[in-house]
């Protein structure tokens, strides 16, 4: 009966909680727990918009389009350049009105509706006390011998691996599922999520893990660790950003404008970098973090637009799926 | 029997609300769809690939647990409630730290491998279908040993009494009395382990190795949380359902035979396998059992020690949330599955394990989404698909017990002319005190343990255990996730024997 109770107390509390103007921002899992940046940008939002800034995690887009223009709403925080193609058709989404000068990622960003707030490339990590002569380059990467033992995502269920066969499509083009193929022996397993693949590279599990090259900047900063590093491919690493819109049907058209401003402010992004490990959309290299400022950054980066990416995921996927199946 | 209609109208109601319960969300998806979708060549290969790993998984399981919990129930030895309670330990893990837990023991790094190089033996891999294989052996031969413990602990003292006074030679006791049980019981434990490891992704993925261990489970993932192609998911889990199905018939139509008649309860003892052969036998497969199962227990327990002085409120408030939430749908499966603790009941039963709960959580927040935030449904809402998923367990353990109380007793039970009620009071439920006990814990262990479909429904200050693990993972907190993993199994695994314990209190198990 407690149990009962308790469930219907829950419910209650969230529905006469209402006092001041809330702003609802639906985000990807990560971002609420005390480790991730949630609680710090409602802290600092709060300090400045005096209302109630409330999270809503879980999916992101599935959730959006199912609710379509009924979604309670009013921002999305975490959405990806690989989605946004389908976010955009939906027509959810205003414009998010910010003035985009203060940018400093590596790719030029004209996007009207999808603001960054931070990037990072895809890249392999290793652990420089356990691999001291690492490949110099995806080619040579593939070339490895194979007890080098490397775990990669999923393209199919995570949002890196699906950058990662990308990747791939975009260093080898038409040859990308004979690299595949040569990479195959290599690869120790493919899990569902970045997490269980790193997870089993902390573990010692695994040489390599495919992940971002701001991974290192964790280590460096919380654990004071300079062993983890990202390799840097002449090749080009992949570009990811990450990125927050304003819905169309915002009851609170104001405040979600006044959030959206907040992103490239310099109060948030010098927060962003160690509140979500990766690094700030709109800050110059001399103001990031210390641990951000010795990692290597890549001297090319690769990006798809959401329109070639859309074009391409279903060839690199199968390219991917074939050249690991054999 | 008295409670003839009231029995049956309860039935009907249980397993209409079974069949709502699923059928709806995945009308519901087909219905925003606007249509099936249909299949690639990669969703056929899934299909191949998930039939036989789940069929392997579950043979292996089954095939194993019979000499373990044969030698499981000849033995008196000190520890042992206790050994049988952690051997069902690996089946209340949430998958991710089973897996961390095997890896530890079996992976690259693993206990296993340094063994083997430390007498330049060759390293073992566990990655591919043989490791898939062993990871569902890890999580389903503990449930497979206790079906099957429970069907020879069924059998009355008195047949063995007599077995023995006839100087039964334990080949010919097998025969007449132990192996009509196992083929009374196993099918069914087959069709459970089959049915779990149909929707099976994240431990295939894991330790599968690649592209060639996809299951329909990860199709469905994609359709719904990457192309948003409802159709297909729809088409898929509707196939997945249906092989569940299949599945189930055929262990119904295998399953069949009587029970033993009724006994005086009185203590099993037994006077074969006191030959120092089968002796060492059944102590071999105790001891490999236990230590297959408790080896990768004691590394998630010494990996989680560092870790839960790193847990925030947030972690024990989630705790708090998985306890509440069990209890909750323990209490409302152990209703639901009483009225449909029959053959057919059980067979419907499976469909709640068999329907992926992608689908399951989309359709439900689309019936839901009209009329309530589904937000703030959240727990309610978890509650009531835990209750779900657990309910084939839950059958799976009464219903032999509870058909061989109306088979014995029913007759008596009518000549007496009780009312439903007494019959429940005074002739059911203490004839069914253990497996209950055993159903309410694994309901409550599953419960805590499950992710299932919370994800779109997820809630900052409602989030389950589960769902706090992968949000510490995702935030380079492996230690911490660690300590929250740990806690999640003392808190599933002291459910589980609180409950079992209850339940096993006076009988001699």
């Amino acid at each position: 009966m407690k149990a009962i109770s308790f469930a219907a107390g829950c419910l209650f509390a969230s529905t006469a909680l209402a006092q001041e103007p809330v702003l609802t921002v639906y985000a990807g899992d990560y971002v609420v727990s005390e480790w991730g940046p949630g609680p710090k940008i409602e802290e600092m939002f709060e300090g400045r918009c005096g209302c109630d800034l409330q999270f809503k995690p879980g999916d992101l887009l599935p959730r959006l389009l199912l609710e379509g223009d009924q979604t309670e709403a009013d921002v999305v925080f975490g959405l990806n350049t690989d989605v946004t193609k389908k976010a955009r058709e939906s027509g959810l989404f205003a414009p998010h009105g910010v003035d985009l000068s203060p940018l400093t990622l590596p790719i030029d960003w004209t996007d009207d509706t999808f603001l960054p707030y931070n990037y990072g490339e895809t890249a392999f990590i290793y652990d420089t006390t356990r691999l001291s002569e690492p490949p110099t380059s995806f080619a040579k990467l593939l070339d490895a011998p194979d007890d080098l033992k490397i775990v990669i995502q999923d393209p199919r269920s995570s949002i890196s691996g699906l950058a990662m066969a990308l990747w791939a499509q975009a260093v080898f083009g038409d040859e990308a599922e004979d690299a595949w193929r040569k990479l195959a022996p290599k690869i120790l397993t493919v899990t569902k999520g970045w997490s269980e693949s790193y997870g089993l590279f902390t573990d010692g599990e695994a040489d390599m893990v495919l992940s971002y090259t701001t991974s290192p900047a964790y280590h460096i900063i919380a654990e004071e660790d300079h062993t983890k590093k990202a390799l840097i491919f002449p090749e080009g690493n992949y570009f990811m950003v990450e990125l927050a819109a304003k819905l169309a049907t915002s009851d609170q058209p104001e405040l979600a404008q006044d959030f959206m401003d907040f992103i490239l402010t310099p109060e948030f992004q010098q927060m962003i970098a160690t509140g979500n490990w990766s690094f700030p959309a709109a800050l110059p290299h001399e103001d990031w973090p210390e641990g951000f400022k010795e990692l290597e950054l890549p001297s090319k980066v690769l990006f798809y637009s959401e329109d070639e990416a859309a074009a391409l995921r279903d060839e690199a996927i199968e390219a991917w799926r074939r050249g690991l199946s054999q | 029997m008295a409670s003839r209609p009231l029995a049956i109208i309860a039935a009907l109601a249980a397993g209409g609300l079974v069949l709502a319960l699923v059928l709806g969300p995945v009308a519901a998806v087909l219905a925003r769809a606007g249509g099936w979708g249909s299949l690639g060549p990669s969703d056929w290969q899934a299909l191949r690939f998930t039939l036989w790993q789940a069929c392997l998984s579950a043979l292996f399981s089954v095939a194993l647990a019979i000499p373990v919990a044969r030698a499981l129930a000849r033995r008196r030895f000190p520890g042992r409630g206790l050994l049988i309670s952690l051997l069902g330990a690996p089946f209340i893990l949430p998958t991710i730290v089973a897996v961390l837990g095997l890896l530890a023991v079996f992976g690259q790094n693993g206990m296993v491998n340094v063994a083997l190089r430390g007498v330049g033996l060759p390293a073992f891999s566990i990655y591919g279908l043989h490791g898939v294989v062993l990871a569902h052996v890890f999580f389903n031969l503990p449930l497979a040993t206790r079906l099957l413990l429970q069907g020879w602990l069924a059998i009355p003292a008195e047949r063995f009494r007599l077995a023995a006074s006839l100087g039964l030679s334990p080949w010919a006791m097998l025969r007449t009395l132990e192996a009509p049980m196992v083929l009374r019981i196993a099918p069914g434990a087959f069709a459970v382990i089959f049915v779990i490891c149909l929707s099976s992704f994240a431990v295939a993925l894991t330790l599968g190795g690649g592209p060639r261990a996809t299951t329909v489970e990860l199709a469905i993932y994609q359709a719904v949380r990457f192309d948003f192609d409802l159709g297909r998911a729809a088409l898929l889990s509707v196939i997945q359902l249906a092989l569940a199905l299949a599945a189930g018939l055929v262990a119904l139509r295998l399953g069949t035979g009587g029970g033993f008649g009724a006994g005086l309860d009185r203590m099993v003892t037994r006077w074969d396998g006191r030959a120092g052969l089968s002796r060492a036998a059944d102590i071999a497969w105790i001891a490999l059992a236990a230590l297959f199962l408790l080896t990768p227990l004691g590394m998630v327990v010494a990996r989680g020690l560092p870790g839960l002085v790193q847990l925030g409120a947030s972690s024990w408030e989630a705790a708090w949330n998985s306890l509440t939430v069990a209890l909750a749908s323990t209490l409302l499966c152990l209703l639901w599955a009483l009225p449909l603790s029959t053959r057919w009941g059980e067979w419907l039963g499976l469909v709640g394990i068999a329907v992926s709960p992608l689908v399951l959580g989309t359709g439900l927040f689309l019936i839901v989404r009209p009329f309530a935030n589904p937000l703030s449904l959240a727990l309610p809402v978890t509650t009531l698909v835990n209750a779900l998923v657990a309910l084939p367990f839950a059958l799976r353990i009464l219903r032999p017990e509870a058909e061989a109380v109306r088979a014995d007793y029913g007759r008596l039970a009518q000549a007496l002319g009780l009312t439903p009620l007494a019959w429940l009071r005074l002739v059911l439920l203490p004839r069914l005190r253990r497996p209950l006990g055993f159903a309410a814990g694994l309901t409550a262990a599953l419960s805590i343990g499950d992710l299932g479909v919370i994800a779109l429904f997820a809630d900052p200050d409602r989030a389950t255990l589960p769902l706090q693990v992968y949000r510490l993972m995702g935030s380079y907190q492996m230690q911490a996730a660690a300590g929250a993993a740990l806690l999640l199994l003392l808190f599933s695994f002291g459910a589980f024997w609180l409950c079992d314990r209850g339940g096993r209190a006076n009988a001699d198990t």
